[in-house]
């Protein structure tokens, strides 16, 4: 990648190749400089991370049962209709020219209504800062040309970065041969452009169902309903509107 | 994985998680100043409409009292909003852009113009400076009003929180009633009563609107509802139904007693804001609980087709 380029950018993470090693994790944080996210022993797997947060914006995932051990590497989706973009009141939050979904810091004051838009349970507020923060796919880095930290730190192609059109032909290969070899369990998920958020820009390659990942197994899009939602709400205004002539006029 | 099966009203509870850990974030908002803002911000925008009611017919005191309850709800309410942001300093960004996609946007707009109208109604009818141009805010202010007071239902609606996304057609109505029941209290304390046959009346439609709409979201919603029924959002709810409807029924058989009615309005206070705080209860519980989030996802995939996921 020599030239920054303007077509959709994305990640496909293939889990069937993740050794955990949680390269991806440190090199996100050298490079966004992102604080510590506290020195936690959770006991419950190689997972001392927890889960996706302000300061985590790569999560490794270990999943360890009986005969077979999962990893996967989380990360923000980039959604095509991202929900944390469409109710940030701010701006703040803004498409990139790579089709990604950044915060800019310099404008977020902390509202904090991003966190419970997204169905992934990605973004979140910095208490100690204020702000809202998360994986912007390295802006900063494409903006240069290069790719971002994790897919350039990871040691197995696990995380892998290009035009997510490339990607998703890519993936479909993979999966093929996999089933084909005799995976039948490996799967796709987030590559649809059909499903409730329009397709994901960092899409993953699972040997699970996504619930046992921690990921949402078909989320939506908060904001799919918000036309219905506003004519309930009209309707309710309009009640109240009623109550109050019909009180004021009956008692004349 | 942990599988779980949660013996329960609801059944059908098996399903995997990671750990038993949440998917999606947990509102992040604090108490008190997210439910005492929804509080305060149905009390301006339903008193902003009592008020407008009051001038066309007639009522002065009346009018009087719901001014200044409108300018009070709207004016503490913003203070609550600012002092819960990340940076409070930069309050004036939510003013950058208007984004129809966002409740909170039209929500900032809305507090915005419904402070300035309310300002200049309570201000010239204080001062009686600029008596037509106080008019004019009051009776566009109650157009403000009602969208005050339901689009904090959107604002709740629109978020991947089960409890809270499922609800979207009942919430506009609990809070509608709620916010009636709550500014009704307010303008009735202040109001003789002569007047104030119209409020109580109010009070009444309110609380009986807050209950209604109430029992009928837990109803439908199902698992989805389980949190409004369970630990401290269901001690919330159920205290707000009690609180609510005694106040209720009390403004209406209250008569000339002024005890009676102070003890009304602080019913219908106390049941608003105990409303208040459940939802937001409920909204934490539903995202804390992965059950929440994936049955009803998996319920859903499952329906479709078997072999998706």
């Amino acid at each position: 990648m020599a030239e920054p380029s303007t077509r959709r950018m994305g990640f496909f993470t293939d889990t069937t190749v993740c050794i955990g090693c949680k390269a991806c994790e440190v090199a996100c944080k050298e490079w966004n400089d992102v604080p510590d996210d506290g020195f936690v022993f959770r006991a419950t797997s190689y997972d001392n991370t927890g889960a996706l947060g302000a300061d985590t914006w790569r999560h490794v995932a270990f999943i360890e049962t009986g005969d077979r051990w999962l990893m996967s590497s989380d990360v923000c989706k980039h959604c095509t209709n991202a929900a944390c973009l469409d109710v940030c009141p701010t701006g703040a939050l803004f498409r990139t020219e790579f089709d990604t979904v950044v915060v800019q810091a310099d404008v977020c004051n902390g509202c904090g209504y991003c966190v419970p838009a997204c169905p992934y349970g990605v973004i979140d507020r910095r208490e100690r800062d204020g702000r809202a923060f998360k994986c912007t796919m390295c802006y900063d880095r494409q903006l240069g040309g290069l790719e971002p930290a994790c897919a350039k730190a990871c040691p197995t192609q696990s995380i892998q970065f290009g035009p997510l059109d490339e990607l998703r032909v890519r993936a479909q290969e993979r999966v093929e041969r996999l089933h084909a070899e005799g995976n039948t369990d490996a799967r796709l998920y987030g590559d649809s452009p059909d499903d409730g958020v329009g397709g994901a820009g960092a899409f993953f390659l699972l040997q699970d169902e996504p619930e046992a990942y921690g990921l949402p197994p078909d989320p939506v899009v908060t904001t799919k309903d918000l036309p219905q939602m506003w004519r309930w709400a009209g309707g309710a205004a309009l009640a109240m509107t009623g109550a109050v002539a019909a009180c004021f006029l009956r008692r004349r | 994985m942990p599988r779980r099966r949660d013996e329960e009203m609801v059944p059908e509870a098996e399903f995997r998680s990671y750990y038993g850990q949440r998917v999606i974030k947990a509102p992040i908002w604090h108490e008190p100043h997210m439910p005492v803002y929804l509080y305060l911000g149905g009390v301006s925008g339903a008193a902003s409409t009592m008020a407008a009611a009051g001038r066309f017919t007639g009522r002065p005191r009346l009018e009087m009292a719901a001014r200044g309850a409108a300018f009070a709800g709207g004016t503490l309410g913003a203070a609550f909003l600012v002092a819960e942001l990340g940076r409070p300093e930069r309050f004036l960004n939510m003013l950058r852009v208007f984004k129809p996609t966002s409740p909170m946007s039209v929500g900032s707009w809305t507090l915005a113009a419904q402070g300035g109208l309310t300002a200049v109604s309570l201000g010239s009818a204080v001062t009686g400076v600029l008596p037509l141009a106080g008019d004019a805010a009051t009776l566009v202010s109650g157009v403000t009003g009602p969208v005050m007071a339901t689009y904090t239902a959107v604002l709740l609606a629109d978020t991947a929180v089960p409890a809270w996304h499922e609800a979207r057609r009942e919430l506009p109505f609990l809070f509608a009633g709620s916010a009636l029941a709550s500014a009704a209290a307010a303008v009735m304390v202040a109001t003789p009563r002569a007047q104030a046959g119209p409020i109580r009346a109010l009070a009444a439609v309110g609380a009986v609107t807050e209950v209604l709409a109430g029992a009928v979201m837990e109803r439908r919603l199902g698992l989805v509802g389980e949190p409004y029924r369970q630990g401290r959002a269901g001690r919330l709810m159920k205290a707000s139904r009690v609180l609510t409807l005694g106040g209720g029924v009390l403004a209406t058989v209250a008569g000339r007693s002024r005890a009676l009615t102070a003890l009304s309005a602080a019913a219908l206070t106390a049941g608003a804001l105990c409303t208040r705080f459940g939802v937001l209860a409920a909204g934490r519980a539903s995202a804390a609980d992965p059950k929440y989030t994936v049955v009803p996802q998996r319920a859903r995939l499952d329906a479709a087709g078997p072999a998706s996921g």
